[in-house]
């Protein structure tokens, strides 16, 4: 189903080519230098700065941006590098309005936070567009790591440890690299293949073997692992989709919300990605909403995102959801599906609606010929080696897993909170970690 | 409302903003684009000898530094005195006073250092019908290698005797227009006093690099690989102005002469703190040369608005009103105390002030770990860098310490009497025990 980039019974090409191309062009088109030091030029480099604090991978924000006034961006690009190797697609894709822009102090101030997303992104554009990769491996350390998984922590570790010296094997179960980079995130978010350029990009730090197609699991084990390399990092994410249990949930049309995501992604012609015309969404995070308005922009004449918590609970920011309702997506909260009715293809769905006590909790149905389950991702690894806390990867940490020599981070284990960054953080941290244990500094 | 009308050394504009001798005022389309916009008085840009016309170079003239979002900071240029001949330039002159007769028609003027190129061209010149002179002693690029211009203002026995010269060829006012580039702004003051001046006008630009190409390794603007020193003008060189005009305005020698304040003029504000200090009126160049002739409605608006806002009738109600508080160091209150106070309600907690001030001052401001900043009383000095560099309005103040109070970190009691350097015991040369 993923790979037809159709889903049989819905159609594909609503709207127009061009109208398509307007649709899903840059969510925030890069600043140009003069935009940009405009924008530098409000960050007042406050002391001990709390973006800085907010950042889960520490970027010196205040730094880069200086540079950037300065009209260095390619040291600029460093700063941020140092700390984020995959600082480009961060700049796309972080929820910087509950990150470093909600801690920003003209937040405070004035509601309009120094705009650092965009800010980096100009830096590292600037940077990645010059072909300019800024590092060089250390001496070699003779160990060989692996690292199973290609998504942001994979890469984060990845480069980190190459860098540090070590050599390094990636095994990734997709048959590109990058991981939810590239078939999880809404194409508005990454144009222009930007996943492929900028793990190409960070490939060019040397000493890091890419092997596609390779799942852990099915092809090799983590006790192949441990013989065959010195030590391991497992940035596998979260494989499986959360079930809603309910029945006919195996009628043609109700679709993953990922791989929904996934085919669009996937496809170099959006015209050809086939959705429904009423499209009812089922969950709360960036998942759901990106797959929301991407219904609505291939053409969906209705979309409706149904989530069981109230407004305020709803993962997603507030600001995804404003993003969500000018592009014309109805929102209901505090709803659960019940039951799916069809004989072939869905015919629509009911839900139960939550009412404030004492009134009695009224049902309602919803037509719909399309149903996306975005309601969670969950940890597909065999447990059989690992222990696992709250059905993820257990770490302690330093990030160790329950195995000797076995590192995680990223999704996929009970420290993650399902931010890119946070992933690339982890990776980056556990390759220090891996490297001071192998070298017997740990 | 306010009258702006202005009468400066006998010669009366409606407002008392001209435009100064420069681009702008360089030929009657111009003048007259600015009359119509409102513009009280023009310098006309200024008369060359007679002759085959003065050449400007054919690459860029100005260079600049910005602010946020290139807003013009600073401007310098190497541009001469009117590369038209004088003919047309006074035929213009004439039209121009004919069609406006009540704004104030100034006409700028270098000549060599020569008794009869002054005295020719003078009386020439006031056949236009124009209301005063303005001597270029000034510009310190160009002009000033071949003996004029600034050659001239930083040698006051040159100002005085080309002065009097001028004034032995005319009845109509002589403003002598000084340069900053010299030490100490008294001497040519007083030498254009001596020499019978009406008034001076100042400050002429400052001779300046504005920049460096870091690529070509010259100087901007660069000429063929090649750069030079030009006159320095607009935002930036209001302090330096400012405080030239007060000098003059309260020093003995040259107190009561008549002064037109030049130097990065851009708002009505601006203007005002020029009045305050003893301008009697103000020229502007840069701004206009940044924004059009336009700003002058901002600025005749402003300045009457303040005005009756104030209760000041007209602008020599203004003129001099700040002049007594300008005083020497050693005249300052060495008992007046201070402190800092944030207000915490409209603190951001950016930081700044306790980076400032611990990096560089006096270590009085304490952070907590939730970002709460608050003043040392024991430490802080009251020296107000926390003020300058905090990026909201009021948010940090001064507050004084009442008489009798204690300060923390003198643990004295704060004195309720005046007491200054020239009475304070570490004063070696104190009055006090006298």
């Amino acid at each position: 189903m993923a790979s037809s980039g159709q889903v049989e019974q819905l159609e594909s090409g609503r709207v127009s080519k061009e109208q398509l191309d307007t649709n899903f062009s840059d969510l925030h088109p890069e600043f140009d230098a003069h935009e940009a030091a405009v924008a530098a030029d409000r960050c007042y480099f406050c002391y001990d700065a709390p973006c800085v604090t907010a950042c889960p991978t520490s970027i010196d924000i205040p730094l880069f941006i200086r540079q950037i006034s300065t009209d260095m961006p390619l040291a600029s690009a460093k700063t941020i590098f140092d700390q984020n190797i995959l600082g480009g697609m961060c700049a796309r894709v972080c929820p910087t309005e509950t990150l470093c822009e909600e801690a920003c102090v003209r937040e405070a101030a004035e509601g309009k936070p120094v705009e650092i997303g965009r800010l980096q992104r100009y830096a590292t554009d600037v940077s990645m567009r010059a072909d300019h990769h800024p590092y060089t491996r250390a001496a070699n350390t003779g160990k060989r790591i692996a690292v199973v998984g290609a998504g942001p922590a994979g890469l984060a570790a990845a480069h980190r440890l190459a860098m540090l010296g070590n050599d390094v094997d990636i095994f990734d179960a997709g048959a590109k690299p990058g991981g939810l980079n590239e078939f999880g995130i809404a194409a508005y978010k990454a144009t222009d293949n930007f996943a492929q350029e900028e793990v190409e990009w960070l490939l060019q730090i040397g000493g890091i073997e890419l092997h596609s197609g390779k799942a852990l699991g099915k092809d090799f084990t983590l006790t192949d692992l441990g013989s065959s390399h010195d030590a391991t990092f497992i940035g596998i994410g979260l494989e499986s989709v959360r079930n809603l249990s309910l029945d006919n949930e195996n009628l043609s049309n109700v679709e993953n919300a990922v791989d929904f995501i996934s085919r669009l992604r996937q496809s170099s012609d959006f015209s050809k990605v086939s959705v429904g015309s009423n499209v009812v969404v089922i969950g709360g995070g960036m998942t759901a909403i990106d797959a929301a308005v991407q219904s609505k922009l291939l053409g969906a004449e209705e979309v409706t995102l149904v989530y069981r918590g109230s407004q305020t609970k709803m993962p997603a920011s507030q600001y995804e959801q404003e993003i969500a309702k000018s592009k014309g997506v109805r929102f209901i909260f505090n709803a659960k599906p019940i039951s799916i009715k069809g004989s072939v293809a869905i015919e629509h769905i009911e839900f139960e609606q939550a009412m404030p006590k004492p009134a009695a909790n009224k049902n309602f149905v919803l037509e719909t010929d399309h149903i996306l389950k975005a309601i969670g991702q969950l940890l597909t690894e065999d447990s059989q080696y690992l222990e696992i806390e709250g059905s993820k990867i257990k770490v302690n940490s330093l990030l160790e897993t329950s195995l000797e020599n076995v590192w995680a981070g990223g999704d996929c284990v009970s420290a993650g909170d399902d931010l890119t960054v946070t992933a690339v953080a982890q990776g980056r941290d556990a390759a220090e970690n891996i490297h001071s244990k192998l070298m017997g500094e740990g | 409302m306010a009258d702006l009308t202005s009468n400066f050394c006998g010669i009366s504009s409606p407002n008392p903003f001209w435009l100064a001798s420069a681009p702008p005022t360089d030929k009657e389309y111009n003048v007259r684009r600015a009359f119509e916009a409102g513009w009280g008085g023009v310098v006309w840009k200024t008369l060359g000898s007679e002759g085959p016309p003065i050449v400007n170079v054919n690459g860029p003239r100005y260079g600049a530094i910005w602010g946020a979002d290139r807003r013009l900071l600073g401007l310098n240029n190497i541009e001469l005195i009117t590369d038209r001949s004088l003919e047309i330039n006074l035929e213009e002159m004439a039209r121009i006073k004919r069609d406006f007769p009540d704004r104030a028609l100034i006409a700028s003027v270098m000549v060599p250092c020569e008794e009869q190129h002054w005295k020719d061209i003078v009386p020439r010149i006031a056949e236009t019908g124009v209301d005063g002179f303005e001597l270029n002693f000034g510009c310190p690029h160009g002009m000033s290698e071949r003996g004029m211009g600034s050659a001239v203002g930083q040698v006051p026995e040159y100002i005085e005797m080309v002065t009097r010269w001028c004034k032995e060829s005319t009845d109509l006012p002589i403003i002598v227009k000084l340069t900053p580039n010299i030490t100490n702004i008294i001497y040519p003051a007083t030498a254009a006093k001596d020499g019978g001046a009406d008034a001076v006008s100042l400050i002429n630009t400052i001779s300046s690099i504005v920049s460096v190409d870091l690529d070509d390794m010259a100087p901007n603007p660069t000429i063929d690989g090649k750069g030079t020193a030009g006159g320095y003008c607009g935002p930036a060189v209001k302090p330096i102005a400012l405080n030239m005009v007060a000098q003059i305005a309260r020093t003995a020698e040259t107190q009561g002469l008549p002064i037109s304040g030049i130097g990065g003029v851009t708002t009505w504000r601006d203007a005002a703190e020029f009045l305050a200090l003893g301008a009697g009126n103000v020229q502007v160049c840069t701004a206009a040369m940044t924004y059009g002739f336009g700003i002058i409605k901002e600025m005749t608006a402003g300045l009457s608005g303040w005005m009756d806002e104030k209760g000041y009738s007209s602008v020599d109600a203004i003129v001099g009103r700040a002049v007594p508080n300008v005083t020497d160091w050693q005249y300052l209150n060495l008992n007046y105390t201070a402190k800092a106070r944030i207000d915490q309600d409209s603190c951001i907690s950016c930081g700044r002030c306790y980076a400032a001030c611990e990096d560089t001052s006096h270590q009085a401001i304490a952070m907590s770990d939730d970002r709460v900043f608050t003043v040392k009383d024991d430490e802080c000095v009251a020296c107000n860098l926390c003020v300058n560099v905090c990026p909201v309005d009021n948010c940090i103040t001064m507050e004084q310490i009442s008489a009798g109070e204690l300060d923390e970190r003198t643990g004295q009691p704060v004195a309720a009497e005046y007491g200054n350097w020239t009475q304070h015991p570490n004063n070696p040369m104190s009055k006090a025990a006298e």
